[in-house]
Protein backbone atom coordinates (compact mmCIF):
# COMPACT_ATOMS: atom_id res chain seq x y z
CA UNK A 1 0.00 0.00 0.00
CA UNK A 2 1.08 3.56 -0.59
CA UNK A 3 2.02 6.20 1.92
CA UNK A 4 -1.24 8.05 1.16
CA UNK A 5 -3.29 5.02 2.20
CA UNK A 6 -1.36 4.82 5.46
CA UNK A 7 -1.98 8.47 6.21
CA UNK A 8 -5.66 8.05 5.36
CA UNK A 9 -5.90 5.12 7.78
CA UNK A 10 -4.20 7.05 10.59
CA UNK A 11 -6.26 10.21 10.08
CA UNK A 12 -9.56 8.33 9.77
CA UNK A 13 -8.83 6.14 12.80
CA UNK A 14 -8.05 9.29 14.79
CA UNK A 15 -11.24 10.98 13.61
CA UNK A 16 -13.34 7.88 14.28
CA UNK A 17 -11.96 7.66 17.83
CA UNK A 18 -12.59 11.37 18.32
CA UNK A 19 -16.31 10.83 17.65
CA UNK A 20 -16.60 9.05 21.04
CA UNK A 21 -14.74 11.84 22.79
CA UNK A 22 -16.81 14.63 21.21
CA UNK A 23 -20.01 12.72 21.92
CA UNK A 24 -18.97 12.57 25.57
CA UNK A 25 -18.52 16.36 25.75
CA UNK A 26 -21.81 17.02 23.92
CA UNK A 27 -23.91 14.63 26.05
CA UNK A 28 -22.29 15.75 29.32
CA UNK A 29 -23.37 19.31 28.47
CA UNK A 30 -26.99 18.24 27.95
CA UNK A 31 -27.47 15.97 30.95
CA UNK A 32 -28.46 17.79 34.14
CA UNK A 33 -25.42 17.65 36.37
CA UNK A 34 -27.19 15.70 39.14
CA UNK A 35 -24.72 13.34 40.71
CA UNK A 36 -26.76 10.14 40.11
CA UNK A 37 -26.45 10.13 36.31
CA UNK A 38 -22.77 10.81 36.47
CA UNK A 39 -22.27 8.14 39.14
CA UNK A 40 -23.74 5.71 36.61
CA UNK A 41 -21.39 6.97 33.86
CA UNK A 42 -18.42 6.59 36.22
CA UNK A 43 -19.40 3.00 37.08
CA UNK A 44 -19.68 2.15 33.36
CA UNK A 45 -16.26 3.71 32.67
CA UNK A 46 -14.58 1.92 35.57
CA UNK A 47 -16.14 -1.43 34.60
CA UNK A 48 -15.10 -1.04 30.95
CA UNK A 49 -11.53 -0.08 31.79
CA UNK A 50 -11.12 -2.80 34.41
CA UNK A 51 -12.57 -5.27 31.91
CA UNK A 52 -10.12 -4.08 29.25
CA UNK A 53 -7.13 -4.48 31.56
CA UNK A 54 -8.29 -7.90 32.80
CA UNK A 55 -8.68 -8.97 29.18
CA UNK A 56 -5.12 -7.78 28.42
CA UNK A 57 -3.83 -9.96 31.28
CA UNK A 58 -6.00 -13.05 30.72
CA UNK A 59 -6.52 -13.02 26.95
CA UNK A 60 -3.82 -10.75 25.49
CA UNK A 61 -3.29 -10.02 21.82
CA UNK A 62 0.05 -9.56 20.11
CA UNK A 63 3.38 -10.30 21.75
CA UNK A 64 1.98 -10.84 25.29
CA UNK A 65 0.11 -13.90 24.02
CA UNK A 66 3.52 -15.58 23.74
CA UNK A 67 3.87 -15.70 27.54
CA UNK A 68 2.10 -18.39 29.60
CA UNK A 69 -1.10 -17.31 31.38
CA UNK A 70 0.27 -18.59 34.70
CA UNK A 71 3.26 -16.18 34.52
CA UNK A 72 0.97 -13.22 33.95
CA UNK A 73 -1.39 -14.20 36.75
CA UNK A 74 1.41 -14.88 39.26
CA UNK A 75 3.07 -11.53 38.46
CA UNK A 76 -0.16 -9.52 38.73
CA UNK A 77 -1.27 -11.40 41.87
CA UNK A 78 2.05 -10.84 43.64
CA UNK A 79 2.08 -7.21 42.51
CA UNK A 80 -1.40 -6.53 43.97
CA UNK A 81 -0.52 -8.33 47.23
CA UNK A 82 2.70 -6.33 47.72
CA UNK A 83 0.93 -3.11 46.72
CA UNK A 84 -1.66 -3.47 49.50
CA UNK A 85 0.77 -4.94 52.04
CA UNK A 86 3.03 -1.90 51.54
CA UNK A 87 0.16 0.58 52.13
CA UNK A 88 -0.61 1.14 48.44
CA UNK A 89 2.97 1.70 47.34
CA UNK A 90 2.57 1.97 43.56
CA UNK A 91 6.23 1.96 42.44
CA UNK A 92 6.99 -0.99 44.72
CA UNK A 93 3.97 -2.95 43.47
CA UNK A 94 4.90 -2.31 39.83
CA UNK A 95 8.57 -3.18 40.46
CA UNK A 96 7.72 -6.50 42.14
CA UNK A 97 5.23 -7.48 39.42
CA UNK A 98 7.61 -6.55 36.63
CA UNK A 99 10.60 -8.31 38.22
CA UNK A 100 8.50 -11.45 38.77
CA UNK A 101 7.30 -11.47 35.18
CA UNK A 102 10.77 -10.74 33.74
CA UNK A 103 12.33 -13.47 35.88
CA UNK A 104 9.72 -16.07 34.96
CA UNK A 105 9.86 -15.35 31.23
CA UNK A 106 13.67 -15.17 31.17
CA UNK A 107 14.09 -18.45 33.08
CA UNK A 108 11.28 -20.50 31.56
CA UNK A 109 9.87 -18.41 28.69
CA UNK B 1 -12.42 15.58 52.21
CA UNK B 2 -9.34 17.76 52.37
CA UNK B 3 -8.69 20.27 49.64
CA UNK B 4 -6.15 19.38 46.96
CA UNK B 5 -2.82 20.96 47.95
CA UNK B 6 -1.94 23.47 45.23
CA UNK B 7 1.60 23.89 44.00
CA UNK B 8 3.26 27.33 44.30
CA UNK B 9 4.64 26.76 40.80
CA UNK B 10 1.12 26.78 39.35
CA UNK B 11 -1.31 24.19 38.04
CA UNK B 12 0.39 23.39 34.70
CA UNK B 13 3.74 22.62 36.34
CA UNK B 14 1.90 20.71 39.08
CA UNK B 15 0.11 18.46 36.60
CA UNK B 16 3.29 17.95 34.62
CA UNK B 17 5.21 17.03 37.78
CA UNK B 18 2.53 14.51 38.84
CA UNK B 19 2.67 12.82 35.42
CA UNK B 20 6.47 12.69 35.42
CA UNK B 21 7.39 9.39 37.03
CA UNK B 22 5.27 6.28 36.97
CA UNK B 23 2.60 7.40 34.44
CA UNK B 24 5.11 8.77 31.91
CA UNK B 25 7.45 5.81 32.40
CA UNK B 26 4.72 3.22 31.85
CA UNK B 27 3.42 5.04 28.78
CA UNK B 28 6.90 5.34 27.37
CA UNK B 29 7.49 1.62 27.84
CA UNK B 30 4.20 0.47 26.34
CA UNK B 31 4.64 2.81 23.37
CA UNK B 32 8.07 1.24 22.74
CA UNK B 33 6.14 -2.00 22.32
CA UNK B 34 3.64 -0.27 20.06
CA UNK B 35 6.32 1.44 17.93
CA UNK B 36 8.08 -1.82 17.16
CA UNK B 37 4.74 -3.49 16.46
CA UNK B 38 3.80 -0.66 14.04
CA UNK B 39 7.09 -1.06 12.18
CA UNK B 40 6.61 -4.83 11.84
CA UNK B 41 3.11 -4.16 10.47
CA UNK B 42 4.55 -1.90 7.76
CA UNK B 43 3.86 1.62 9.06
CA UNK B 44 6.44 4.35 8.47
CA UNK B 45 8.14 6.24 11.31
CA UNK B 46 5.95 9.32 10.85
CA UNK B 47 2.66 7.47 10.48
CA UNK B 48 3.54 5.51 13.63
CA UNK B 49 4.18 8.71 15.58
CA UNK B 50 1.08 10.38 14.10
CA UNK B 51 -1.10 7.40 15.05
CA UNK B 52 -0.09 7.78 18.71
CA UNK B 53 -0.78 11.51 18.66
CA UNK B 54 -4.03 11.41 16.70
CA UNK B 55 -5.72 8.17 17.77
CA UNK B 56 -4.30 8.47 21.32
CA UNK B 57 -5.75 5.23 22.65
CA UNK B 58 -3.60 2.10 22.61
CA UNK B 59 -6.33 -0.54 22.04
CA UNK B 60 -7.53 1.38 18.97
CA UNK B 61 -3.98 1.84 17.70
CA UNK B 62 -3.28 -1.89 18.08
CA UNK B 63 -6.51 -2.80 16.26
CA UNK B 64 -5.58 -0.35 13.48
CA UNK B 65 -2.07 -1.74 13.05
CA UNK B 66 -3.17 -5.38 13.15
CA UNK B 67 -5.91 -4.94 10.56
CA UNK B 68 -3.63 -2.87 8.34
CA UNK B 69 -1.05 -5.67 8.42
CA UNK B 70 -3.77 -8.10 7.33
CA UNK B 71 -4.55 -5.85 4.36
CA UNK B 72 -8.09 -4.99 5.47
CA UNK B 73 -9.97 -2.19 3.65
CA UNK B 74 -9.51 1.35 5.02
CA UNK B 75 -13.11 1.58 6.26
CA UNK B 76 -12.82 -1.71 8.16
CA UNK B 77 -9.61 -0.53 9.84
CA UNK B 78 -11.25 2.74 10.84
CA UNK B 79 -14.34 1.03 12.31
CA UNK B 80 -12.23 -1.49 14.27
CA UNK B 81 -9.98 1.26 15.69
CA UNK B 82 -13.02 3.27 16.72
CA UNK B 83 -14.80 0.28 18.29
CA UNK B 84 -11.70 -0.63 20.32
CA UNK B 85 -11.65 2.93 21.67
CA UNK B 86 -15.37 3.19 22.51
CA UNK B 87 -14.36 3.45 26.17
CA UNK B 88 -13.68 7.16 25.57
CA UNK B 89 -17.41 7.86 25.61
CA UNK B 90 -18.02 6.80 29.25
CA UNK B 91 -14.58 8.16 30.22
CA UNK B 92 -15.24 11.65 28.85
CA UNK B 93 -18.85 11.56 30.10
CA UNK B 94 -17.84 10.75 33.66
CA UNK B 95 -14.99 13.25 33.92
CA UNK B 96 -16.69 16.16 32.12
CA UNK B 97 -18.75 17.47 35.10
CA UNK B 98 -15.41 18.42 36.69
CA UNK B 99 -14.59 20.57 33.66
CA UNK B 100 -18.11 21.97 33.27
CA UNK B 101 -17.65 23.69 36.66
CA UNK B 102 -14.51 25.48 35.47
CA UNK B 103 -14.39 29.03 34.10
CA UNK B 104 -12.86 27.65 30.85
CA UNK B 105 -15.01 28.20 27.75
CA UNK B 106 -16.91 25.09 26.67
CA UNK B 107 -15.20 24.97 23.28
CA UNK B 108 -11.99 24.04 25.09
CA UNK B 109 -13.61 20.90 26.45
CA UNK B 110 -13.45 19.45 22.95
CA UNK B 111 -9.67 19.89 23.13
CA UNK B 112 -9.59 18.37 26.62
CA UNK B 113 -11.46 15.35 25.22
CA UNK B 114 -8.83 14.77 22.51
CA UNK B 115 -6.04 14.63 25.12
CA UNK B 116 -8.01 12.41 27.51
CA UNK B 117 -6.39 9.06 28.21
CA UNK B 118 -6.22 6.57 31.07
CA UNK B 119 -3.56 8.30 33.19
CA UNK B 120 -4.92 11.85 33.29
CA UNK B 121 -8.47 10.44 33.53
CA UNK B 122 -7.63 8.38 36.61
CA UNK B 123 -5.83 11.39 38.13
CA UNK B 124 -8.78 13.72 37.50
CA UNK B 125 -11.35 11.22 38.80
CA UNK B 126 -9.27 10.78 41.97
CA UNK B 127 -8.07 14.33 42.69
CA UNK B 128 -10.27 16.56 40.48
CA UNK B 129 -13.23 16.82 42.88
CA UNK B 130 -10.94 18.20 45.62
CA UNK B 131 -9.37 20.78 43.25
CA UNK B 132 -10.40 24.39 42.97
CA UNK B 133 -12.37 24.42 39.65
CA UNK B 134 -10.05 27.02 38.09
CA UNK B 135 -7.10 24.71 38.83
CA UNK B 136 -8.48 21.69 36.94
CA UNK B 137 -8.05 22.52 33.23
CA UNK B 138 -4.44 23.78 33.47
CA UNK B 139 -3.52 20.90 35.80
CA UNK B 140 -4.96 18.46 33.26
CA UNK B 141 -3.10 20.22 30.42
CA UNK B 142 0.22 19.78 32.22
CA UNK B 143 -0.51 16.17 33.11
CA UNK B 144 -1.73 15.14 29.67
CA UNK B 145 1.06 17.12 27.96
CA UNK B 146 3.74 15.07 29.71
CA UNK B 147 1.86 11.84 28.96
CA UNK B 148 1.57 12.52 25.24
CA UNK B 149 5.19 13.67 25.00
CA UNK B 150 6.41 10.48 26.68
CA UNK B 151 4.17 8.42 24.39
CA UNK B 152 5.40 10.11 21.19
CA UNK B 153 9.05 9.65 22.18
CA UNK B 154 8.32 6.04 23.15
CA UNK B 155 6.66 5.35 19.79
CA UNK B 156 9.64 6.75 17.88
CA UNK B 157 12.12 4.86 20.08
CA UNK B 158 10.19 1.61 19.66
CA UNK B 159 10.05 2.05 15.90
CA UNK B 160 13.78 2.75 15.65
CA UNK B 161 14.75 -0.06 18.04
CA UNK B 162 12.41 -2.66 16.55
CA UNK B 163 14.18 -5.99 16.31
CA UNK B 164 17.16 -4.69 18.32
CA UNK B 165 15.66 -5.48 21.73
CA UNK B 166 15.68 -9.07 23.00
CA UNK B 167 12.22 -10.64 22.81
CA UNK B 168 11.78 -11.05 26.56
CA UNK B 169 12.66 -7.39 27.16
CA UNK B 170 9.95 -6.25 24.73
CA UNK B 171 7.59 -8.71 26.42
CA UNK B 172 8.22 -7.19 29.86
CA UNK B 173 7.86 -3.64 28.50
CA UNK B 174 4.45 -4.50 27.03
CA UNK B 175 3.41 -6.26 30.26
CA UNK B 176 4.11 -3.08 32.25
CA UNK B 177 0.95 -1.47 30.87
CA UNK B 178 -1.73 -3.91 32.18
CA UNK B 179 0.31 -4.43 35.37
CA UNK B 180 0.44 -0.74 36.22
CA UNK B 181 -3.21 -0.09 35.44
CA UNK B 182 -4.32 -3.11 37.47
CA UNK B 183 -2.81 -1.38 40.51
CA UNK B 184 -4.28 2.00 39.56
CA UNK B 185 -7.74 0.44 39.33
CA UNK B 186 -7.67 -1.79 42.41
CA UNK B 187 -6.70 1.25 44.47
CA UNK B 188 -10.03 3.00 43.83
CA UNK B 189 -11.65 4.03 47.12
CA UNK B 190 -15.25 4.83 46.18
CA UNK B 191 -17.58 1.87 46.86
CA UNK B 192 -19.50 2.10 43.57
CA UNK B 193 -16.26 2.31 41.62
CA UNK B 194 -14.75 -0.64 43.53
CA UNK B 195 -17.82 -2.72 42.68
CA UNK B 196 -17.58 -1.65 39.04
CA UNK B 197 -13.87 -2.58 38.88
CA UNK B 198 -14.49 -6.02 40.41
CA UNK B 199 -17.44 -6.71 38.12
CA UNK B 200 -15.44 -5.48 35.13
CA UNK B 201 -12.49 -7.74 35.94
CA UNK B 202 -14.83 -10.74 36.01
CA UNK B 203 -16.88 -9.74 32.97
CA UNK B 204 -14.13 -8.39 30.68
CA UNK B 205 -12.44 -11.65 29.66
CA UNK B 206 -15.75 -13.53 29.76
CA UNK B 207 -17.58 -11.19 27.39
CA UNK B 208 -14.49 -11.01 25.18
CA UNK B 209 -14.92 -14.76 24.60
CA UNK B 210 -18.57 -14.20 23.73
CA UNK B 211 -17.76 -11.43 21.25
CA UNK B 212 -14.33 -9.91 20.59
CA UNK B 213 -15.99 -6.89 18.94
CA UNK B 214 -18.73 -6.11 21.45
CA UNK B 215 -17.23 -7.66 24.59
CA UNK B 216 -15.91 -4.40 25.98
CA UNK B 217 -19.08 -2.42 25.39
CA UNK B 218 -21.11 -5.25 26.94
CA UNK B 219 -18.79 -5.27 29.94
CA UNK B 220 -19.38 -1.57 30.54
CA UNK B 221 -23.12 -1.84 30.06
CA UNK B 222 -23.71 -4.96 32.17
CA UNK B 223 -20.98 -4.83 34.84
CA UNK B 224 -21.03 -1.04 35.17
CA UNK B 225 -24.80 -0.68 35.38
CA UNK B 226 -25.01 -3.67 37.75
CA UNK B 227 -22.37 -2.16 40.04
CA UNK B 228 -24.19 1.17 40.03
CA UNK B 229 -27.52 -0.33 41.10
CA UNK B 230 -25.95 -2.49 43.82
CA UNK B 231 -24.15 0.57 45.16
CA UNK B 232 -27.40 2.59 45.06
CA UNK B 233 -29.24 -0.17 46.94
CA UNK B 234 -26.58 -0.11 49.66
CA UNK B 235 -26.67 3.70 49.87
CA UNK B 236 -30.46 3.71 50.22
CA UNK B 237 -30.36 1.04 52.91
CA UNK B 238 -27.75 3.05 54.83
CA UNK B 239 -29.79 6.28 54.70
Amino acid sequence: MTDATLWAIVLLSGAATYIWRALGVAIAGKVSPDSETFRLFACIAYAMLAGLIARMVVLPEGILAESPLSFRLIAVGLSVAVFFAAKRNLPLGVAVGLATFALLTTLWG
Amino acid sequence: MSLFAESPRGPVAHGAADATGMPALVLFASMIGYGSMAREAGLTLWTSIASTGLVWGLPGQIAMVELYALGAPVIAVMVAASAANARFLPMVLSVMPLFNETPTRRGWHYAVAQFMSLNPWAAMMRDGPRMNPAYRTPYFAGFAGVCITAALIGTAAGFLMAGALPRHVTLSLVFLNPLFFTLVFVSTRDRGQILAVLAGIAAGPLFHLVSADWGLILTGAVAGTGAYFIDRQIRRRDD
